[in-house]
């Protein structure tokens, strides 16, 4: 189907079938339990979930296929952010013009940095990536206030001349972004006894794009373009040495990365109509680069997972505090539960960030090829039992 | 052709399922229904305490979440009733808000924009927060109060001192008890003034993102209406953690006086580089050079240490005020936490119970019934004298202190002493003054 053969048609219904009962799939447990807390099926965390999806696809193309590894891609999500605020700001609150001038001027931001970037790889690439970056986040934070409004972020005003649109509604609000009068921010909430199941507009738009992006990346991977990106990977040096000249084939993966990750930009901009420095600066690259790696580089369902799980701990394990863990340890004895609640408390709240590098390191250790590895592991257990079930003279080992 | 045969009971169970089946949405959309985003329906309200818990500001922010939760066991009757017992409107009685229990969740804004907005809208979204307050930089302020007027929920600011809060970026959903840099300014000058004279040189050191530039804009309007003369205003990068090549040319510029508008660690390390470069003992045109921080806390008196002693500024508020309310307050942060609170908890602690009181005085959760009963409420007894909320611009209007680093501290939380308590006339300011034009409040969203 669509050119793909089987397996990757299986791969794309899936992500295709996960994204759309998002938000079945994330909210397992009924709204008045105790669990509830681990739900994650709201509107911006599910935004959240897809939009990085989108860019840590982006990313993957040019770090799993060529395996350069950039350590500036939050300049061009940045890059996305403030182009599609400023359409917001000026032309109207449409999406898509918003969207589409995201992806034109990352696009051509990361032909610029790629140009001069890639005259080197290795670590000197990717230092010269981290330099760019950090050098579109200086500027963005404070020198070129006038476009971007440093260090507050650029924000919609009731002024703002929106030359297709209107300033301000009727009752003197800043208009919401829409698709043709779709508003983003419109959610139908399906309640089903205690669960409460919320259907967003603007998590719908950004799963499609997601879903194309998806599937516009299974087909590059599988492409002889994806072949030649391969071979930049394992032996850049031969390839030049057989005539071949390896850099216009890097510098469309990095363009075409850099236009993934404005894609995603500009989605973030849509669905929250703010752009903020803080978006280009050096943790937020290290971000994809760990969800990449966290999900399996150079998969194609990899980045998606990663970085799903990330903005998962990022956003829930962040919310829990003390008092909350004190209702879960409840029915323990006093003196144990204060025990317990001083045992888990650094690894919750501020302590998120500890609980995922533990989690990060463990994975690296024991899954070199992140979470997909698990999953294909458990896939062949379960493979080989079932094969032992039905050839029980034989006794197959799992692995 | 085709075979038609409807039975009377197949009519019967068809149209059944059919009226089940149109039912089925006003059953599922029942809650749609609320005038206002997440109207608290059963027996409890939750309020959202979005602060920073790691970064720069992280220690503000630790000190903002225990004003929080010593606020909520006041709204619900637990201890011993705190600022409610002082407070000039009586309408809490401590049985939550409305007779609703308080409830919270806490959410990190990582003092960035981003971050924020995120937590904000999770606590929105998924918990059902009526309302959001918290933050310790107006970057961030101004961030969440866009969102919480899109989503429709009062925002009650925390420790934010722009102008641009309740300024060029005011919102109907958002509100500000904190002060800001013009009231800076205009406290500060006349003390200045008696304690070093009008013909001063002053040489501006500023941090480079939005709150700095309103700062330095105050004090330079404020000091220069007082005869004194500005040699030079310099930005310096927030990240910046060594001050010395900046203040070298400090030294040669013929400056008398060096304004710092740094806050935070900022202001830690440039004080500190300031007084290792021999500044404070400095005499340049026949007087004693002079160093002023207009916007001070306790916890950056306490970083920067001994450099302090002398050193004028600003602040929103000091545990050592002995008005009822701010005493009252004190007493039941001590007594539960053991140690004083800062500015930053005040303004925190007050908000809540702003928030709860105007929301029991309109009757009604809804943000725009809120917004009414906020604006222009005057109200006594939390630690500021008299004050206003204005309803011209959400920002309210009290006294503010001038402080100075205490010569002979006798604990490690006595660092800075009063030193005048400027009444609300002096810092009041028309609403469409320049320094907070620009922007306009729009109309009050309820969401929904």
């Amino acid at each position: 189907m669509f050119g793909l053969d089987k397996r990757d048609t299986t791969l794309l219904l899936i992500v295709a079938g996960l994204t759309i009962f998002a938000p079945f799939l994330l909210n397992p447990f009924p709204t008045d339990s105790g669990l509830a807390q681990f739900n994650a099926g709201y509107p911006d965390l599910m935004q959240r979930f897809v939009i990085f999806g989108i860019f840590a696809i982006g990313f993957n193309i040019l770090f799993g296929l060529t395996g350069y590894l950039s350590f500036g891609h939050a300049a061009f999500l940045g890059v996305g952010s403030y182009s599609a605020v400023w359409m917001f700001k000026l032309l109207s609150m449409n999406v898509l013009p918003a969207i589409i001038l995201s992806v034109i001027i990352s696009g051509l931001f990361a032909l610029v940095i790629g140009f001069i970037s890639l005259r080197r790889s290795g670590i000197y690439f990717s230092i010269l990536t981290l330099a760019f970056a950090q050098m579109s986040f200086s500027l963005a934070y404070s020198v070129l206030t006038p476009i971007t409004n440093g260090e507050t972020g650029l924000q919609l005003t009731l002024d703002d001349p929106r030359v297709l649109g209107v300033s301000a509604t009727a009752d003197g609000s800043i208009p919401v972004t829409n698709l043709f009068g779709m508003e983003m921010r419109s959610t139908y909430h399906l309640i089903v006894g205690p669960w409460d199941f919320q259907f967003n507009m603007g998590y719908y738009l950004c799963a499609l794009v997601m879903i194309a992006a998806f599937y516009l990346s299974i087909r590059i991977f599988r492409s002889p373009f994806g072949m030649m990106l391969r071979a930049v990977k394992s032996n850049q040096q031969r390839m030049n040495y057989t005539g071949l000249n390896s850099k216009p084939y890097t510098l469309a993966a990095f363009v075409i990365s850099g236009m993934y990750a404005g894609l995603a930009g500009g989605l973030m901009a849509s669905m929250d109509p703010l752009a903020g420095a803080e978006r280009m600066q050096w943790t937020a690259s290290g971000e994809v680069v760990l969800m990449t790696i966290l999900g399996g580089a150079g998969t194609l369902i990899g980045p998606v997972l990663g970085a799903g799980f990330i903005k998962y701990f990022e956003n829930i394990f962040s919310k829990i505090n003390d008092n909350v863990l004190h209702g879960w340890f409840s029915f323990l004895p006093d003196g144990l539960e204060d025990f317990v609640v001083f045992i888990i408390h650094p690894f919750i709240g501020k302590g998120w960030h500890l609980t995922l590098g533990i989690l990060f390191m463990l994975v690296v250790i024991y899954l070199p090829g992140g979470l997909v590895e698990g999953g294909q592991r458990i896939g062949n257990w379960f493979k080989g039992r079932k094969k032992s079930d039905a050839h029980q003279s034989k006794t197959n080992p799992a692995e | 052709m085709s075979k038609t045969d409807v039975s009377r009971r197949g009519l019967l169970k068809t149209s059944a399922v059919a009226g089940a089946g149109l039912a089925v949405p006003t059953i599922f959309t029942a809650q749609s229904a609320a005038a206002f985003t997440n109207n608290p329906t059963g027996g409890t309200v939750t309020l959202g305490f979005n602060v920073p818990q790691t970064g720069p500001y992280a220690d503000e922010g630790a000190d903002e979440l225990r004003a929080y939760q010593l606020a909520v066991e006041h709204l619900n009757g637990e201890g011993d009733g705190g600022m409610l017992n002082t407070f000039s409107s009586k309408a809490l009685e401590g049985s939550g808000i409305m007779g609703k229990k308080v409830e919270y969740v806490t959410g990190d804004t990582q003092t960035k924009s981003d971050a924020a907005r995120a937590s904000a809208k999770s606590m929105i979204e998924k918990d059902g927060a009526i309302m959001i307050t918290g933050g310790s930089s107006s970057g961030v302020a101004v961030a969440v109060q866009g969102l919480c007027q899109e989503a429709g929920v009062i925002f009650m600011a925390g420790l934010t001192h722009s102008n641009d809060t309740t300024g060029k970026d005011k919102k109907a959903n958002g509100f500000r008890h904190f002060f800001n840099a013009y009231m800076s300014g205009a406290a500060l000058a006349p003390v200045l003034k008696n304690l070093y004279g009008d013909d001063r040189k002053a040489y501006h050191l500023t941090a480079d993102y939005t709150w700095g530039w309103t700062q330095e804009e105050s004090i330079k309007a404020a000091t220069e209406a007082l005869g004194w003369e500005t040699v030079n205003t310099v930005k310096t990068p927030l990240a910046a953690t060594d001050f010395s090549s900046y203040i070298a040319p400090v030294l040669n510029s013929g400056a008398d006086v060096l304004v710092l508008n740094h806050y935070g660690g900022n202001m830690v390390n440039s004080l500190t580089n300031a007084v290792q470069f021999g500044l404070r003992e400095k005499e340049v045109n026949g007087k004693n050079f002079e160093i002023v921080v207009p916007l001070y806390s306790r916890l950056m008196a306490k970083g920067a240490g001994e450099n302090v002693k002398g050193i004028h500024g600003s602040t929103n508020w000091h545990w050592s005020l002995q008005d009822e309310g701010s005493k009252a307050f004190v007493r039941s942060f001590g007594t539960k936490y053991g140690f004083p609170p800062s500015q930053a908890a005040h303004t925190c602690y007050v908000q809540t119970l702003l928030y709860a009181d105007a929301v029991q005085r309109a009757g009604s959760f809804n943000p725009c019934a809120v917004a009414e009963a906020l604006e222009d409420f005057e109200f006594d007894g939390m630690g500021n004298g008299k004050t206003l909320y204005r309803g011209e611009d959400h920002q309210c209007f009290k006294d503010v202190l001038v402080v100075r680093g205490k010569e002979n501290p006798t604990s490690e939380f006595d660092l800075l002493e009063v030193v005048e308590v400027t009444p609300r006339a002096q810092v009041e300011y028309p609403a469409d003054h320049p320094m907070f034009a620009g922007g306009q409040l729009g109309s009050c969203n309820p969401g929904a």
